[in-house]
């Protein structure tokens, strides 16, 4: 057994011609979790990518608690534990919020769970999922992704384009999803203080390489802001 | 009375075989961005395979009902040979597919003159089709009406199965976004397969429905493709219910046009119509709504 969830060593990787990352190593210890911060365009989109293997590597590897899975088809790392919310609000807009669901999984007890955790979706299950708000979007991907089971969650940007009281809630389910322990959390997150918040460990990418990197919480916020800077 | 009638329930009968024939393209159109011009060979495989399943059960007023489930899985198994010989590597690139599949559409139809001769054979339809039933002054051949109920039959099954299996989830989630239900667990090669599979048994049970009316032929595929085709684009690609209504509204327009004119004056104002049809929506009849682009 690793220590890390994941591990990402020496990536290399880009679309048609042009590469994003570079060289980019990162290792995610099991529990806490992880933040990646960085600029539009700095490549933390293309790292999840990578890592959900929606994006081939040119070079280097991907370990999944010390499992290579570089060569490993996306569903295969599905049913491995790597569970992913992709940035956008992303969902079956022709299916029903709970057809969505049920994409994952039929288990009444495992659906029924996951609307604890989000609550406004219990009343929205026979809604198409193309006419839920960007915040009902949002709630019901991380809820249908949680239903994979995932030992590793991966999300990318969770509060963008939201509506401010719909980010406390969301933001609520991540930090405690962070505290559950059998849980770690890779997150992409333009609003630095909640990343910082959310996960025990941080990393700056900048034009497609790691530029710093450490222990996250309240006390990081000057560091990784200067780090940003430059 | 006959002017309308007699058009409206031929009409009605050449949709449900533009049906059968479209219902497959625009699963696979839909969800692999294939555009398979060898599936009007499926309705010709179809056909053979009744005519073969009669020869076998000869003088059975059964042979018909056997052969709907044999032309199924034949023409089912040589989609599936296509696909993953061929048109697996050419996922998203329709216009690869389009000039690989008329190549093999072409090797189809000399195969089928090799094997059954260039003239085609005809297929007997059992005695209970044989007759006809009485509407407003028109007497409705009953393979006509099988037609349409065989048509009728094979929509709600596939819908049945689209909106209430597993398996319907997983083929609607990768017509709707391949990308994101592979990053929930769907293995879209496998969903990818077993919908090549369905839709090209789809297309040979409309062989079935052919053959009763006109026999077989090494090249009645190419009869119905280009309108199969119309009927996918103007019903929304992937879109079942707007399928059935373009299936159903050309079907009748151009056995009305034919009355009215002459059966290739009634093709060209056919294409035209939907030519037209598709400036006004592009889309076609049916579209996803939602809130935002997702």
């Amino acid at each position: 057994m690793s220590e890390a969830m994941l591990e990402i060593k020496d990536v290399t990787a880009g679309y048609g011609r042009s590469t994003v990352l570079f060289d980019v190593n990162v290792s995610i210890p099991k529990g806490g979790g992880a933040a990646i911060m960085g600029h539009n365009g700095a490549g933390k989109s293309t790292l999840l990518r990578v890592a959900v293997g929606l994006i081939p590597v040119r070079s280097g590897t991907v370990l999944l608690d010390g499992e290579d899975i570089t060569k490993m088809v996306p569903s295969k790392r599905v049913k491995r534990g790597l569970g992913y919310v992709p940035q956008g609000q992303l969902c079956f807009p022709q299916m029903t919020t709970l057809e969505n669901l049920q994409l994952v999984t039929t288990e009444t007890a495992a659906i029924d769970d996951v609307l604890d955790t989000f609550p406004v979706l219990a009343d929205l299950l026979n809604r198409q999922a193309g006419l839920l708000s960007g915040g009902q979007r949002q709630q019901l991907s991380i809820a249908r992704t949680l239903l994979t089971k995932p030992r590793l969650l991966i999300l990318d940007e969770p509060t963008e384009g939201i509506q401010p009281n719909v980010v406390a809630e969301i933001e609520q389910v991540i930090v405690d999803l962070t505290n559950r322990g059998d849980l770690t959390v890779l997150l992409v997150e333009q609003h630095v203080g909640f990343a910082l918040r959310s996960t025990s460990n941080y990393y700056v990418l900048q034009s497609g390489r790691i530029t710093d990197g450490g222990v996250g919480g309240a006390g990081a916020m000057d560091e990784v802001l200067a780090a940003m800077a430059v | 009375m006959d002017a309308l009638t007699t058009p409206l329930l031929t009409g009605s009968a050449t949709g449900a075989i533009l049906l059968m024939a479209a219902l497959g393209l625009t699963l696979t159109f839909g969800q692999m961005g294939v555009i398979n011009m060898a599936h009007g060979e499926f309705l010709m495989a179809g056909a053979y395979a009744t005519y073969l399943t009669q020869q076998v059960i000869s003088g059975s007023g059964l042979s018909v009902l056997v052969a709907i489930p044999v032309a199924f899985l034949v023409t089912g198994l040589l989609g599936l040979l296509l696909e993953m010989s061929t048109i697996r590597w050419m996922y998203r690139r329709p216009l690869d597919t389009l000039l690989v599949t008329v190549g093999v559409s072409l090797v189809l139809q000399q195969l089928a003159r090799d094997l059954f001769g260039a003239q085609g054979d005809p297929v007997t339809p059992p005695s209970w089709m044989r007759g006809s039933i009485e509407v407003a002054g028109y007497a409705w051949p009953h393979r006509q009406l099988f037609t349409i109920v065989l048509a009728l039959a094979a929509v709600a099954l596939l819908h049945a199965g689209l909106k209430r299996t597993s398996f319907g989830r997983r083929v609607r989630a990768t017509v709707q976004n391949r990308e994101l239900a592979e990053t929930l667990g769907v293995t879209t090669r496998a969903v990818d397969r077993s919908t090549f599979f369905i839709g090209s048994g789809l297309a040979g049970v409309g062989g079935v429905a052919i053959s009763l009316i006109s026999g077989t032929n090494p090249t009645l595929g190419t009869t119905y493709i280009i309108p199969a085709f119309l009927v996918v684009v103007a019903g929304g690609v992937g879109q079942v219910k707007g399928t059935v209504i373009a299936a159903f509204a050309i079907g009748i327009a151009t056995a009305f046009l034919t009355d009215w004119t002459s059966g290739s004056m009634a093709q060209v104002i056919s294409f035209i119509a939907v030519v037209l049809f598709l400036q006004i929506r592009p889309q076609g009849l049916f579209t996803v709504r939602t809130r935002a682009l997702a």
